[in-house]
């Protein structure tokens, strides 16, 4: 095994991390402001075609990105009306809003299969990235980076901020925190839009770099990694960031798996795995950490606020 | 004047039964509008959606035949949602229920016997409640969540069927398609059962539904799950052990997404790639529309059924895309969360609120 192949074989694990990555970050700042979207999923299928769309239309990437982003945010905001204003249960609207952006991404992809756009490249010049080693650095597209600044970001947010602090404290006690004044509905909206929103990137991400085409689906179970990741982390940035490369690791031996010859298990075997691994890591976290981990106290209960 | 919402002393009978219909009602008036709005025909695509396969008596066959296991896996979720346990792995304990049973197929290929089937059907269910233990386990010893943990195991069921049907059980005569092979008559139940012309699996759902019914409503054992359900702590303190009623709920409706697995692979005849057909994740939404009462799901899974029938009527008549069944399934399931509200809550318009208003004013 060269060196060579090392290096390529992390390029590939940076590229497929990200958009866990992105999506669970979002997912994140959702849950710690006690709130449980299911609907990750359906976002980043919404995000991945509206992405693609744009892109294609209008030839503009970053177009397509933000109108990604924007539509995430809004297929969260219908979860939002929906357990927020409606009260309605978190579990099922979150599965709803996945199957939502199942047909609602197949609907609109119908028109956009088959088609294939240039991928999304580096932000950086060419010449910074001439050999393998300097492409680890420079060689990504925007999303790499932008994933890697937005977990950071977060848990700056989370832990040194007051905003972060108010968010926090919606999560763990809403009703204290309504009671010193604090606009527990309008906070959780805004988490819920942000969650969205990273979703919707992820889904860019997918149908601009990683394969740049649409295909029904084509997130193909990510968006549950990416909600099995938040309880992985302890729900802790730090530890996302860890934890998402990890199961990059994980998605990264399907590829080599089916590409070469290592395949000493069939490839559907490495298919699985990180699914396995997310559920046998899920056991072991809880066992070691006691009973549900460092969960917010409020995770998925609805606030109504009475009068 | 203002809307004001006044929570229910006990959720109101009459909005129970009342709000699917309206969910219903709701979501056709939304599809016309949706549809004008891409550019189709909007009241006669959801006249081919909802009514074609309802009024032509040759749809009838395809309706039954779609609606058997979601019926089927519905009765078994409609358990776990009273205890407020989340088996959004349906589709996971269905696949392996299939996959249990083509086993059974596939190492009975060169006999015959009356016994096959019943063995077939035992392997289904036990494997579907097996696989539906995991979550258990993982929930009653560890306290993961069923909802990531039973999701999980979806993703890989599909690769172990993607295996078997490509790997040992290839179908060897299949001109290299991944697939089983056919059953064989002994496998199958006939299709005309009893010359009713109804096909076998909606017979089991009828029955299945009858059974439930009566665990539900004249049974300790209904009455404890939804104790569990609805006053957690209360019912602990009644005596009621939830880690059983955890267990017994999720192995149920395993066994019954097994089932219907069984039951689909007879009337496709094999397994291939494209058995997989996300009834599992339908089954959810037939159970929250049927108010997980056995009546109300046995109705509603005969309703998500004419959707998918429709949806091929409408994409054949209107040419609407393959994928509008499954947005208006969709679409329901968020009417039938959101009109919960009415089931909770009463709204009243409140004038007093406007008059104390004035008054602080002047």
């Amino acid at each position: 095994m060269t060196i060579t192949f090392i290096l390529d074989a992390l390029i590939t694990v940076i590229g497929i991390t990200t958009p866990i990555l992105l999506a669970a970050t979002g997912e994140l700042i959702v849950e710690k402001s006690g709130v449980i979207n299911l609907g990750v999923e359906g976002m980043m299928l919404v995000g991945a075609i509206a992405g693609f769309a744009v892109t294609f239309e209008t030839g503009n990437p970053w177009l397509g990105i933000l109108i990604a982003m924007v539509s995430g945010a809004v297929a969260a905001s219908i979860f939002g009306v929906m357990v927020l204003s409606l009260g309605a249960n978190q579990v099922a609207t979150g599965l709803a809003l996945t199957i939502f952006g199942i047909g609602l991404s197949s609907l609109i992809g119908s028109n956009y299969v088959g088609i294939a756009i240039d991928p999304l490249d580096s932000p950086f010049p060419d010449t910074l990235a001439l050999d393998t080693f300097w492409r680890i650095v420079f060689g990504h597209s925007p999303f790499v980076y932008f994933a890697v600044f937005l977990v950071l970001a977060t848990g700056f947010f989370l832990n040194k901020t007051r905003a972060g602090l108010v968010l926090r404290a919606v999560g763990e006690n809403d009703f204290s925190a309504h009671s010193i004044g604090y606009p527990v509905i309008r906070i959780r909206y805004l988490a819920i839009a942000f969650g969205g929103a990273a979703a919707g990137i992820a889904g860019a991400d997918f149908s601009l770099v990683i394969s740049p085409l649409w295909a029904e689906q084509m997130t193909a179970g990510r968006g549950w990694i990416a909600l099995a990741l938040v309880v992985f982390a302890g729900w802790r940035a730090g530890r996302l960031l860890a934890g998402s490369y990890f199961f990059g690791v994980l998605m990264a031996l399907e590829l080599y798996a089916k590409a070469s010859g290592f395949a000493i298990l069939p490839s559907q075997f490495w298919a699985a795995m990180p699914y396995l691994i997310a559920v046998i890591v899920l056991a072991l976290l809880s066992s070691r950490d006691g009973k549900g981990g460092k969960a917010p106290a409020c995770l998925g209960k609805p606030f109504i606020p009475n009068g | 004047m203002r809307l004001r919402l006044e929570k229910r002393l006990e959720p109101s009978r009459k909005m129970l039964i009342l709000t699917p219909v309206l969910s219903v009602v709701a979501i056709m008036v939304l599809g016309i509008i949706i549809f004008d709005g891409l550019g189709y025909d909007g009241p006669q695509a959801v006249w081919e959606l909802f009514f074609t396969p309802v009024l032509d008596v040759y749809k009838w066959r395809d309706v039954a035949t779609k609606a058997a296991p979601l019926i089927i896996i519905a009765l078994g979720l409609s358990l776990s949602n009273q205890a407020k346990i989340w088996n959004i792995g349906a589709e996971g304990q269905y696949i392996v229920g299939a996959i249990a049973a083509a086993g059974v197929a596939y190492s009975t290929q060169s006999v015959t016997g009356f016994w096959i089937i019943p063995l077939m059907v035992l392997a289904g269910m036990l494997a579907g409640a097996a696989y539906a233990a995991i979550p258990a386990v993982l929930r009653t010893r560890y306290g993961v969540s069923e909802v990531l943990s039973s999701l999980m195991l979806v993703y890989v069921s599909l690769q172990l069927l993607s295996y078997m049907i490509t790997g040992p059980w290839k179908d060897p005569n299949g001109h290299n398609f991944p697939q089983t092979a056919q059953l064989t008559a002994a496998q199958i139940l006939p299709h005309d059962l009893l010359g009713s012309g109804i096909p076998p699996g909606l017979l089991v759902a009828l029955l299945a539904a009858l059974i439930f019914y009566i665990i539900v409503s004249c049974t300790v054992f209904g009455f404890s799950i939804r104790a569990i359900g609805e006053a957690p702590h209360a019912a602990r303190y009644g005596g009621f052990r939830s880690d059983r009623i955890i267990w017994a709920t999720l192995m149920i409706s395993g066994a019954m997404a097994g089932l219907a697995g069984v039951f689909e692979l007879m009337q496709l005849s094999r397994l291939n790639l494209g058995y997989p057909s996300g009834y599992g994740f339908t089954a959810i939404i037939v159970s929250l529309l049927g108010r997980s009462h056995p009546i109300g799901v046995f109705i509603a899974g005969l309703v998500l059924a004419i959707t998918y029938v429709g949806g091929q009527v409408a994409q054949t008549v209107v040419h609407v895309p393959n994928a509008t069944a499954g947005l208006f399934q969709a679409l329901l399931l968020f009417a039938i969360l959101a009109s919960d509200l009415l089931v909770r809550y009463r709204i009243r318009l409140s004038f007093k609120g406007d008059i104390a208003a004035k008054r602080s004013v002047a």
